[in-house]
C-alpha cells in the first residue's frame, strides 16, 4: 500500500476513475435522451382492459411499475400487483390522454386484432375499432371491407389536404406577404407627404390584383375542402359507444396488433420523415419540428459568420499587434471573464442594446412611416444570431490566441527574411497556419451557442414562427424575422405545453435531434479541420 | 518599432555594379569613419557594433569588413554569438523585445540601422537561410514565388520564369520540375534546404546570410549545399555561420572566429586554419577548447 502512494500509480488510478466517471455521465445521458427519443415513434401494440367492473379501456401502455405495499388496499397486501400508465387517447371524449391502470382492478388483458389507432390533426389519437364509412350520413362502407375503403379514400383526403396547405401556406400566404409590403408602400408614401393621387390609385390597383388573386385561391380552397367534407369515419370506442370524425380530419391510421416488423418500421420512417420534415401541430405536441431545425441551423451559421472574423480580429491584434504588458493582460482577463458571464445577462444586453437601441434606430431613421409598429426594433433571428456570436466570442478569442502563438517562429522568420511586411506574413503564413486552431474555436462556439436558450427566448426565439426566415419572397433573408429553436422548443413542449405528458416523448426526441445538429456541425467543422491538418502535417517549422 | 515606413532611395539595384566593380561606397551616414581606407569590393562594413539583450551584452566592439563575392564564414563556440551578429544585417533582432544595438552597419554604403532605412527594402537585399529548413505549408512553386508575390508581382510567366531560375540555381530544378505543385513537405530534408535557398534567391537580393544551414543535414545533403554555395558565390555576397569546422574550411574564404561576443580574429580562411595569430583561435580550430 505504502509502495503504492510512492510511486504515485494511486493518482495515476485516481484521475483514470475520474476521467471514467465523466465518460459514464456522457454515456448515460446520451443513453437516457436515445432510449427515450427513438422508440417515441414505433407503433406500440393497443392493449384493452376489462374491470372488474366492467368497464373496458383501449390504448397503448406506456409506463409499468410495481405499487408499493403502502399503497396496495388491505385486500391485496403481500401480493405483487403492478399498474400500468395507459395512454387512452380520444381526448374529446375522455379530456385526458392518460390513465394509471391497477392489475388488482382487472379482469382482463389483451390484444385485439381489429384495434385501430387514428392520427387526427386535432385532439390527438383515437383508439377504437372501425366501424364503418360514411358518406353524407350513409354507410358506404362496414366491417371488413371498411379498412380498404378508408385507406383509398384517406389517402385522397391527405393529397387534397397537402394541396390545400400548400395554397394557404405558400401561395396564399405569398399574396398576404405582398399585399402587407403595397399596403406599406402607401403608409410610406403618405408619411413623406409624396401621395401623389396617381401613385396612391396605382398601388391600390396592385393591391386590388393581388386581392382578387386571393380570391380565386381561397375559391380553390374552399372547392378543396367540400371536395372531402362530406366523407366521415365512425369508431367504436371500447366502451361500444360510437364516435363520428370528418375523413379529412383524420391523417393515418394503423392496426398495431396485427402489424410486423417491417410494417413497424415501415410506419416508423413515416413518423420520423414527417418528425423532420413537417410543421408542428397541436401546439407543438405533435407533427414536425422543421421550422426549429431550420431555426437553430441557420441562427448558428449565422453566429458562425459574425463571430468568426470578429473574433479572430481581436485575437490577432491582441497577439500579434498589441505591446504585451499590463493592458493587454487586462484585457485577456476580461475577454475570459465575459465568457462566464451567465447566459441570460447576453440576452438582456442584445434585448437592450441590438433590439432597442439599433433595431429602434433604424426603425427611426428608415422605416419612421411604420411606427409604431416595430420592424426591426422588436426579436429576429439577426439580433439574436449576433447576442449569441457576444456570447460565443470568448472561445473563439481564446483559441484563436492559442493557435497563433502555436505557429512557430520560423515561419514568421521565414516570411519576414524574405522582405514581407508584418501584415503580409500574418495573412499569408501566419493565418492559414493557424485555421485548424481557429476552427477548434468555432466548433466550441457552435456546440454552445447551438445549445443555448436563454438568451434567445428575450432576443427573437417563438413558440410558433408563421414563416421561415429564409423564403421565396424578395429579399429572401428575412432577418428581421422571429424564428423557431429546438432548445426554445425542448423548454416550450416539455413545460408550457397544456398536455405535458402527451408532449414528453417530443421532448426526448427533439433533445436527441438538437444533439444530433450540434455533432453534424461540429463533424463538418472537424473534417475540415482534419483536412488542413494533413495539409499541414509534417510541419518542420 | 519595426516598419518603418519612410522608404530610402533605393539606389541600390542602380548602383549595384557600380559599388561592385569601382566606385568607392557612398556613405551619407558615415560619422566620421575613414571610408578611403576600406576596398573598392567592400559590401558589409561593420563598425564597433554592441549588441544588449536587455541588461546582458551579447555582442562587443565588433568591427569588420566583409567583401563582395566572397564566402566569410563565422565560427566559434555555442553562444558566442555569431548567430546573433549574422541577424544583425537584415536586422531581423528587431523583432526580438529588449534588444539594443550600437554602433554602425553599413551595406553597399548604406546605414542600415539609419531612421530611413526600410526594412521590408534591406530583408529583401539581403536574404536569410535558417538552421532548420522552414518552407511554408505550400506547394514548392508558391514556395518560391512568395517572395515575388508579396512584392507585388502577379503575373503568371514572370513568376514562371523566376521559379525556374531560382529552383536552377538552387541546383533543384532537375528533381522537382515535375511536381511544383506538390507540398514542399514531401522533400527530403537537403530538398527542403535547397528549396528555401531558391525562395530566398527569388526576391532577388545581393547578399545572403545563412545561419548553419547544413545543422540538420546529412553528409550527402551537406555536400550538396556546399557546392551549391561555391557556386552562388559568384552572384552573391554569402556570410555563413558554421558549427563545423571543416565545412568553414571548405567553403569559405574568409573566416572570423568569434568568442563570448568578441570578434577574436578575422582572415584568410588559409591562414586561420593553418596558421592563425592568436593563440586562442588555435586551441579552438585544434579541439583544445569550445
Amino acid at each position: 500500500m505504502r509502495k503504492l502512494f510512492k510511486t504515485g500509480e494511486i493518482y495515476l488510478w485516481f484521475t483514470g476513475a475520474v476521467l471514467g466517471l465523466i465518460i459514464l455521465m456522457v454515456a448515460g445521458l446520451l443513453f437516457i435522451v436515445s432510449l427515450n427519443g427513438v422508440g417515441v415513434f414505433w407503433p406500440s401494440n393497443l392493449a384493452e382492459v376489462k374491470y372488474s367492473d366492467g368497464r373496458v379501456l383501449l390504448g397503448e401502455i406506456k409506463e409499468e411499475e410495481e405499487i408499493p405495499q403502502s399503497a396496495l388496499p388491505e385486500k391485496y397486501r403481500d401480493e405483487t400487483q403492478k399498474r400500468f400508465q395507459m395512454k387512452i387517447g380520444n381526448r374529446d371524449v375522455y379530456g385526458s390522454d392518460f390513465r394509471w391502470v391497477s392489475t388488482y382492478e382487472l379482469n382482463e388483458l389483451y390484444y385485439p386484432d381489429d384495434a385501430i389507432c387514428i392520427e387526427r390533426r386535432e385532439f390527438g389519437n383515437l383508439y377504437g375499432r372501425l366501424a364503418g364509412i360514411k358518406d353524407n350520413g350513409v354507410f358506404i362502407a362496414q366491417g371488413g371491407s371498411a379498412i380498404t375503403t378508408f385507406k383509398t379514400l384517406l389517402d385522397k383526403s391527405n393529397e387534397v389536404f397537402d394541396r390545400k396547405y400548400q395554397l394557404e401556406k405558400n401561395e396564399i400566404g405569398k399574396i398576404n406577404y405582398d399585399i402587407e409590403q403595397q399596403r406599406l408602400r402607401i403608409k410610406k408614401l403618405k408619411f413623406y407627404g409624396q401621395d401623389d393621387p396617381v401613385t396612391v390609385l396605382s398601388i391600390e390597383k396592385t393591391i386590388a390584383d393581388l386581392e382578387n388573386k386571393y380570391k380565386v385561391l381561397q375559391g380553390e380552397v374552399d372547392e378543396l375542402n367540400v371536395k372531402t367534407s362530406s366523407l366521415s369515419v365512425v369508431v367504436t370506442l371500447a366502451d361500444g359507444s360510437q364516435k363520428e370524425i370528418e375523413l379529412s380530419k383524420a391523417i393515418r391510421f394503423y392496426q398495431p396488433n396485427g402489424m410486423n416488423v417491417f410494417e413497424k418500421t415501415k410506419y416508423y420512417s413515416v413518423k420520423v420523415h414527417e418528425f423532420l420534415f413537417d410543421d408542428p401541430r397541436e401546439s407543438n405536441t405533435e407533427g414536425g419540428v422543421f421550422p426549429a431545425i431550420f431555426g437553430t441551423v441557420m441562427m448558428v451559421l449565422l453566429m458562425t459568420v459574425f463571430v468568426v472574423p470578429f473574433g479572430v480580429m481581436a485575437a490577432l491584434y491582441l497577439r500579434e499587434y498589441a505591446k504585451q504588458g499590463l493592458m493587454v493582460r487586462l484585457t485577456r482577463i476580461a475577454v475570459n471573464n465575459l465568457a462566464g458571464v451567465p447566459s441570460i445577462v447576453f440576452g438582456i444586453f442584445g434585448l437592450g442594446f441590438f433590439v432597442y437601441a439599433c433595431g429602434g434606430t433604424i426603425d427611426a431613421l428608415f422605416y419612421p412611416d411604420r411606427l409604431p409598429t416595430p420592424t426591426w426594433g422588436t426579436g429576429g433571428i439577426l439580433w439574436a444570431s449576433l447576442t449569441l456570436s457576444l456570447l460565443t466570442v470568448p472561445v473563439v478569442i481564446v483559441a484563436t490566441e492559442e493557435a497563433l502563438a502555436a505557429v512557430p517562429r520560423g515561419a514568421r522568420d521565414a516570411s519576414l527574411a524574405l522582405g514581407a511586411t508584418k501584415w503580409q506574413t500574418t495573412w499569408r503564413v501566419v493565418l492559414p497556419a493557424s485555421t485548424p486552431g481557429i476552427l477548434t474555436g468555432v466548433i466550441l462556439a457552435m456546440a454552445r451557442g447551438a445549445g443555448e436558450v436563454a438568451p434567445l427566448m428575450i432576443t427573437g426565439v417563438v413558440k410558433l414562427a408563421p414563416n421561415l426566415p429564409l423564403d421565396t419572397s424578395f429579399p429572401f433573408f428575412h432577418l428581421d424575422r422571429k424564428f423557431m429553436h429546438l432548445g426554445f422548443h425542448i423548454y416550450d413542449v416539455g413545460f408550457q405545453s397544456p398536455n405535458v405528458e402527451a408532449a414528453k416523448p417530443m421532448v426526448f426526441m427533439t433533445a436527441l435531434l438538437l444533439i444530433l445538429i450540434v455533432l453534424m456541425l461540429n463533424l463538418t467543422a472537424i473534417i475540415i479541420r482534419a483536412r488542413l491538418r494533413k495539409k499541414y502535417k509534417g510541419s518542420a517549422f | 518599432m519595426i516598419d518603418k515606413k519612410t522608404e530610402i532611395k533605393s539606389e541600390a539595384s542602380a548602383d549595384k555594379h557600380l559599388s561592385k566593380s569601382e566606385a568607392e561606397p557612398q556613405n551619407d551616414f558615415s560619422g566620421g569613419i575613414n571610408l578611403a581606407s576600406t576596398r573598392s569590393r567592400t559590401k558589409i562594413v561593420t563598425k564597433d557594433v554592441n549588441m544588449f539583450y536587455g541588461e546582458q551584452q551579447a555582442l562587443i566592439n565588433i568591427s569588420l569588413e566583409i567583401l563582395q563575392n566572397e564566402v566569410t564564414a563565422l565560427i566559434g563556440p555555442s553562444g558566442c554569438g555569431k548567430s546573433t551578429y549574422l541577424r544583425l544585417f537584415n536586422r531581423m533582432n528587431d523583432l526580438v523585445d529588449g534588444v539594443t544595438i550600437q554602433g554602425q552597419i553599413w551595406i553597399d554604403g548604406k546605414d542600415i540601422y539609419h531612421k530611413d532605412t526600410d526594412v521590408v527594402d534591406l530583408r529583401k537585399k539581403v536574404g536569410m537561410i535558417f538552421q532548420k529548413s522552414n518552407p511554408f505549408p505550400k506547394s514548392i512553386y508558391e514556395n518560391v514565388a512568395y517572395g515575388p508575390r508579396v512584392n507585388g508581382e502577379n503575373s503568371a510567366e514572370k513568376l514562371d520564369e523566376i521559379v525556374e531560375r531560382c529552383l536552377r540555381k538552387a541546383a533543384l530544378w532537375d528533381e522537382v520540375k515535375d511536381r511544383l505543385k506538390i507540398s514542399a513537405y514531401s522533400l527530403s530534408g537537403g530538398q527542403q534546404q535547397r528549396l528555401c535557398i531558391a525562395r530566398a534567391l527569388a526576391v532577388d537580393p545581393d547578399v545572403l546570410l545563412m545561419d548553419e544551414p547544413c545543422s540538420a543535414l546529412d553528409p550527402i545533403a551537406t555536400q550538396k549545399i556546399e557546392d551549391l554555395i561555391k557556386e552562388l558565390k559568384h552572384d552573391y555576397t554569402i556570410v555563413i555561420v558554421t558549427h563545423n569546422m571543416q565545412q568553414a574550411a571548405r567553403v569559405s574564404d574568409k573566416t572570423a572566429f568569434m568568442w563570448l561576443g568578441k570578434m577574436i580574429e578575422f582572415n584568410e580562411t588559409k591562414k586561420i586554419f593553418t596558421s592563425p595569430d592568436q593563440k586562442m583561435t588555435e586551441d579552438y580550430i585544434t579541439g583544445r577548447f569550445g
